[in-house]
């Protein structure tokens, strides 16, 4: 029995080995002294998805990958550039995937429009039955 | 009400369920694929890591014949096997450069001289650097580059023996 829990114990402990044993980037998991860039870098870190839990933003993921691109956001932030310039290096990279903020490319344009032509068509029953129980 | 409208929500119902079983059929491919395929590696240089062998810079790359280029790491499982296809290749007449990502250089020696080493060049990318310069998501991930330094490929996960005859075959288009 012993033996089995500890058997199963090393099988479930199998995912730290998919981890380096490198410490964590120096600026992972560190705030910039300077509050307006860390709130600049932190706003922007909310809507960069991690390439390893995708479905969580970097700045929620404790995959390592992550605290490597919180290290390279805070960098170059820090470094003086916009996080729209960072954004669009990371898009250039992965596409825009890697961007949680809805883009105006045209493949969004149906989601746009979609809540526009939802109305229109909602407009044009509610008037259709208004009309024909007037003239009933 | 009409016929067509009485059976509309039976029509909308079918399509979802064509749809759902479409897709359970035929998952999303989760990959995350670099959008730099095409374009010139972006500049970079990587100090080495192991003694004997030199880093590996963008300006490398750039040397007349295609090169496959490895990310991987000695703590990478995957990347375990995958060593052993990269020496096949190596053995075909590939050169083969590495990109070892958040490596140490005494694990990386143990795990090239337990394994075999296919690598003429090994950089080393303590912070994945260059890893996300590339538009690469995870290791192991190999990218065909050509004699100008321009991305012509990349392949997500481990080349697999299996892969072998495709991989020969993109280094050989990208001469």
């Amino acid at each position: 029995m012993r033996l089995a829990l500890f058997l199963a114990a090393v099988a479930l402990a199998a995912p730290v080995l998919a981890d380096s044993n490198l410490p964590p980037a120096y600026w992972s998991n560190r705030q910039l002294p300077d509050a307006r860039q860390e709130a600049r870098a932190e706003a922007l870190m909310q809507e960069i998805r991690c390439l390893v839990c995708q479905g969580q933003s970097i700045a929620d993921s404790d995959a390592e990958l992550a605290g490597d691109m919180r290290d390279l956001v805070r960098r170059r932030v820090a470094a003086g550039q916009s996080p729209a310039e960072v954004r669009n290096w990371l898009i250039q990279r992965y596409g825009s995937w890697i961007s949680y903020r809805p883009t105006s490319d045209p493949a969004a344009w149906p989601l746009w429009l979609a809540p526009l032509v939802l109305l229109a068509a909602g407009a044009v029953l509610i008037r259709r039955r208004i009309s024909t129980r007037r003239s009933a | 009400m009409s016929r067509a409208v009485r059976f509309a929500p039976l029509i909308v119902l079918a399509a979802l369920l064509v749809g759902l079983v479409w897709r359970l059929a035929t998952p999303v491919d989760t990959n995350v694929h670099s959008r730099l395929e095409g374009q010139p590696v972006p500049a970079f240089s990587l100090a080495p890591i192991v003694p004997g062998k030199p880093g590996l810079a963008s300006a490398d790359l750039a040397s007349g014949r295609p090169r496959l280029v490895n990310v991987f790491a000695s703590w990478c499982v995957p990347c375990v096997t995958e060593v052993g296809v990269l020496k096949q290749l190596q053995a075909s007449g590939v050169t083969v450069d590495g990109i070892a990502v958040r490596d140490e250089p005494q694990a990386l020696a143990s795990f090239l001289a337990r394994n075999g080493d296919p690598y003429e060049r090994i950089g080393s990318d303590p912070q994945s650097s260059v890893q996300i310069d590339l538009g690469s998501s995870g290791v192991p991930e190999s990218f065909i580059v050509d004699g100008r330094g321009i991305i012509r490929y990349q392949h997500i996960g481990p080349v697999e023996p299996s892969d072998v005859p495709m991989i020969l075959a993109k280094l050989d288009a990208a001469k």
